[in-house]
Order: C-alpha cells, then sequence, then structure tokens
C-alpha cells in the first residue's frame, strides 16, 4: 500500500515540523504560561514521532511522565507565583549573539558527525522492542543502575519532605 | 443456541467486515484500510456524544429518585427527548467571553479538553473484538492520556482570569496529580497477574469458570478494584470529590466563566470519561465483556451501567471532602494500601491456591485496619469552661 506509506511519511514530516514550531515558541513567547503550554504541545508532538517510529511503549511514557507530570508541575508553579501569570516577561538578553555563535558551532559538528556516521538502516527498521523485553533488562542486565536510580529518586524525596517540613525547635524556644 | 448466541456476539464485527468487503470489491486496497479507521472513529465519536447525552438524562433522573422527586418527565415520553432540549438550550445561549481573558486559550480549553476524552475510547474493549485500536501498551496508553485532562483544566481557570476559576484549577491540579499515583498503581497487580499492558489480553486472561473467573473475585483485585474505583471517581472529578467545582464555594470551579457550547464540551468531557473510567475498571476487575449467556458487548455495557449507577449513588449520598481530607485520603490511606496490594499480589503468585487466599485476606484486612486506625486525625478534647461566681 505504497499510498498509506505515504501518508505516514508526510504525517511524521508534518509532526517533527509541528514540534519545530511549538519548540521555537517556546523560547520566543513572551507569556510564560504560553510557553508552558507549547513545551507541552512540543512533548506531545515528540510522542508522537515515536509512535511513527513505532516506540509505542516510549510514546506512552513520554506522555505519560513528560506531559502528565513534569509539565503539570511547572504550570502548577506558574500559577501558584500570580504575578508571573499575567505579565510578559523578556526572553533574550544581552548575550544573545555569543549564545547563537555558539549554537551554529554545535549543531554544525553534531551534523557532521550525523553525516559522518553510517546508520545502521536495516537493523533499526526491523527493531521491534516489546515491554516485556525493557522490563527483562530492567530486572536482569540492568538491575544495578535501576537500583541506583530508585535510591537517589528517594534520596530526592526525602529532601522534599525535610524542606517543606514545618520548623517546630524555632517555634519552641 | 449457540449458533444464535454466537452471532448476536459478533453481530456489529460481522456488520463492518460486511461494509468492508462491500468497498473492497470497487474500491482500492487502501481506501478499505481508510474506511475501517473512520467508521471506527465515527462509531465512537457518534457513541461518545450519545452516551454522555443519556448519562445526564440518568444522572438527573437517578438523582430524583434519590431526593424522592421525579426528575425529568415532561419531554417526550419519561424525558427521554430532555438531553436534545438541554443541546438546542445549550446552542442558543450566549457566548460570554471576560473581557480580560486570554482569548485564545480560552477558546482552546474546551475544545482540548474533550480530545483525551474521546481517545481513551480507543482502547476500551466493548466486546469480543470489538476494540477500535488493540494497542499493546493499551493501558499505560489509557493513564497516559487521562492525565492530559489536567492540561486543558489548567488552561481554562488561567485564561478566564476569575479567582474562582483559578482556585478550582489550583485544587484540580493537586488532587488529579495525587489520585493519579494511587490509580496507577491499583492497576499493577492486574498487569502483574495477565502479565500484558494489553486490555483484550488482560480480559482474556480472565476468562474461565465460564467466563467468571475475574479479578474482583481475588482479595488483591477486590483492594484493587476498591482502590482505583474510587480514583476514578476522583479523577473526573464526581462527587464527593468534586471540590474542583464545589458549587456552594466556588459557583462553579475551573468553569465559571463559561457559557453555551463551550460549557457544554466540559460538561461533555466529564460524562464520556466518567463512562470510560467506569469501562475501564470493569475491564480491568469486573471481567470486562466476559460472562455466562448473553453476548460480549451486553456484559460489557452491563457491568459499565451499573458503575455509573454506583458513581450517582455516590453523588446523590455522601457530602464532599473537605480540602485536607481529601489530599490526606489519597496519600496516607490509598497509596500506602496499594503498595501492600503490589506485595499481596506477588505472594498470591507464589503460594499454593488455599494458602494464597488465607494469606493474601488476612494481610490486606490487617493493613486496612492499621491504616485506619493511624489515620484517625487526633482531636483535641473539647474544653470547658465554667463560670465562678
Amino acid at each position: 500500500m505504497p499510498v498509506l506509506e505515504i501518508a505516514v511519511k508526510f504525517g511524521i514530516y508534518a509532526a517533527m515540523g509541528t514540534v519545530l514550531i511549538f519548540a521555537l515558541g517556546v523560547v520566543t513567547l513572551r507569556n510564560l504560561f504560553h510557553c508552558a503550554l507549547c513545551l507541552a504541545a512540543a512533548l506531545i508532538g515528540t510522542a508522537v514521532i515515536y509512535l511513527g517510529l513505532r516506540a509505542d511503549f516510549l510514546a506512552g511514557i513520554q506522555i505519560l511522565l513528560y506531559v502528565g507530570a513534569v509539565v503539570t508541575l511547572v504550570i502548577f508553579a506558574i500559577m501558584l507565583t500570580e504575578h508571573l501569570a499575567g505579565k510578559t516577561v523578556r526572553q533574550n538578553n544581552s548575550q544573545s549573539l555569543p549564545a547563537v555563535i555558539g549554537l551554529a558551532a554545535f549543531v554544525a559538528i553534531l551534523a557532521a558527525l550525523i553525516v559522518k556516521t553510517p546508520w545502521p538502516l536495516q537493523a533499526a527498521s526491523h527493531a521491534k522492542i516489546s515491554v516485556m523485553e525493557i522490563g527483562q533488562a530492567l530486572m536482569g542486565t540492568y538491575v544495578f543502575p535501576f537500583e541506583v536510580i530508585s535510591v537517589i529518586l528517594i534520596a530526592a524525596l526525602i529532601g522534599a519532605v525535610v524542606i517543606a517540613k514545618k520548623d517546630n525547635s524555632g517555634e519552641q524556644s | 443456541m449457540n449458533r444464535i448466541l454466537g452471532f448476536f456476539d459478533q453481530i456489529f464485527v460481522s456488520a463492518k467486515a460486511w461494509l468492508l468487503a462491500l468497498l473492497g470489491r470497487f474500491l482500492p486496497d487502501w481506501v478499505v484500510v481508510l474506511a475501517s479507521i473512520v467508521i471506527s472513529g465515527v462509531v465512537i465519536l457518534v457513541m461518545g456524544a450519545v452516551i454522555m447525552m443519556y448519562l445526564t438524562l440518568l444522572e438527573r433522573k437517578l438523582l430524583g429518585r434519590i431526593q424522592n422527586r421525579y426528575g425529568p418527565n415532561r419531554v417526550g415520553k419519561w424525558g427521554l427527548l430532555q438531553p436534545i432540549a438541554d443541546g438546542i438550550k445549550m446552542f442558543t445561549k450566549e457566548d460570554i467571553i471576560p473581557a480580560n481573558a486570554d482569548k485564545i486559550i480560552h477558546l482552546l480549553a474546551p475544545i482540548v479538553i474533550v480530545v483525551p476524552a474521546f481517545m481513551i475510547f480507543l482502547v476500551v474493549p466493548f466486546g469480543r473484538g470489538m476494540t477500535a485500536a488493540n494497542l499493546n501498551i493499551g493501558l499505560l496508553y489509557f493513564i497516559a492520556v487521562s492525565s492530559v485532562t489536567t492540561l486543558p483544566i489548567f488552561m481554562g481557570s488561567w485564561a478566564s482570569r476569575n479567582k474562582y476559576s483559578l482556585l478550582g484549577g489550583m485544587r484540580t491540579a493537586a488532587q488529579m496529580i495525587s489520585y493519579e499515583v494511587p490509580m496507577t498503581l491499583s492497576v499493577v497487580p492486574v498487569i502483574m497477574m495477565s502479565q500484558s499492558l494489553s486490555t483484550n489480553e488482560i480480559v482474556l486472561a480472565q476468562s474461565g469458570c465460564s467466563g467468571l473467573h475475574w479479578f474482583i473475585f481475588t482479595p488483591w483485585g477486590l483492594a484493587g478494584f476498591i482502590v482505583f474505583f474510587l480514583c476514578a471517581t476522583a479523577e473526573c472529578n464526581r462527587p464527593p470529590f468534586d471540590l474542583p467545582e464545589a458549587e456552594s464555594e466556588l459557583v462553579a470551579g475551573f468553569h465559571t466563566e463559561y457559557s453555551g457550547m463551550k460549557f457544554a464540551l466540559f460538561y461533555m468531557a466529564e460524562y464520556m470519561n466518567a463512562f470510560t473510567l467506569c469501562g475501564i475498571a470493569a475491564t480491568l476487575f469486573l471481567g470486562g465483556w466476559q460472562g455466562p449467556f448473553l453476548p460480549s458487548w451486553a456484559w460489557f455495557f452491563g457491568k459499565t451501567f451499573i458503575l455509573i449507577c454506583v458513581m450517582i449513588w455516590f453523588r446523590g449520598t455522601f457530602p464532599r471532602f473537605r480540602v485536607d481530607q481529601l489530599m490526606g485520603f489519597a496519600w496516607k490511606f490509598l497509596l500506602p494500601l496499594t503498595l501492600i496490594n503490589i506485595l499481596v499480589a506477588a505472594l498470591w503468585h507464589f503460594l499454593p491456591p488455599v494458602w494464597a487466599w488465607l494469606w493474601s485476606a488476612l494481610i490486606l484486612v490487617i493493613s486496612f485496619f492499621i491504616l485506619v486506625k493511624l489515620n484517625i486525625n487526633f482531636v483535641p478534647e473539647k474544653r470547658v469552661y465554667t463560670l465562678e461566681s
């Protein structure tokens, strides 16, 4: 079915274009809330690209973690600081020019590397990783990094609790 | 007898197959593939809207009965045309946008909120072979898509520039983030037992005993179902968890500044979410479309309908939570219970049947009572001052 394949290809390119537009919006819009919404849209677009590349699990996790949790927290923070929500904020400062030059250099190096690397096209198109394999890899081969990450997460959680805890010693004295 | 049952069981599936075969005679292959998608899509769009309309009628009728009155009964026989009258009324209302509102986002919020509500319908297995898209990450897809619902509520509440809207939005954020955690964890035992994320596979894992081998008939399944159902009620902001739109304090919460069709879209998303969450609860714990005698879709809709009636019953009988009670319930009670439930499910897997029953039931009951005991707040004794003359 060549027609459908072409349609899927165009769909993926359209998704990439949309992601780029929204990503530009994140760094150029003046209103912080609009930026956060653009970020959410860009992340959803990334998930769509993952879906197009047949990485279902990754797409699901992308939406759940980034759109469902991270962006929600960002927006929550923006709404808690009410005086930021309505105002417009400048997104650039006097250091834009050096930043653009540095970015251009980085993109050039990256592009050179991408062009040089011989990508194994055949293997990539057939790689279909199931959820079960990911689980087995996490619990088998990569169990040590997995546990280290959970320890780090718990440390962060405890840290948050300690920061948020009421300072009782101050009140008593 | 079996043949008749099989015919009714597959009536929708074979209708679609017949239509596609008809199209395939004089159209190229890719049109048929597209048509297959379009047919499923149109069925879902129409079904979502119709279900929403009649859920409002059902809710008003049942609430009326609970409050000892009739409910709507004037438009059509038994008030059956009431939803259509409501729809026409919504179309004729004036569309009001507050002067200081963020116009674009104010317009986008009600449109965006309907999208995830419709998207969840994709993975709901309505009957044998009646899942619109049999994704192998079905359950993860459901959790991910339903977590997006917070965003449009934020958009609506922020764009209205209204203190009630904003307060409602903040409450929604706190509530939905909190209740997502125990909801996700409560489905983990189901994934462990069926060893799949696909909603179809989960239903198939509950076959046996003439289709009555449901997960709810196990200790961990019962605990998981109760936690999941409570969290589902909280996720679609229904009473007793309706703090985001508490009428008596916040006017209407995040949709205070919406009128006409925009308000109707918020309403629609809420009812469709209630339906899909009940459907997913039935799929995960009540065996989905499994069941003896009746066709599979009749079982699915029957179970979902009963769960929705329970939700309406909640609304008619329970008073609203306080904010601290709401948060405490999610984090101090449901979350530890789901964690214990995951361990119990693992225990169930490794023990022989009778012992598994005994141990898991025992552990769950004991931990339930310990959690209840720990959650009783300290209330200081009332002091009485006597007047001394």
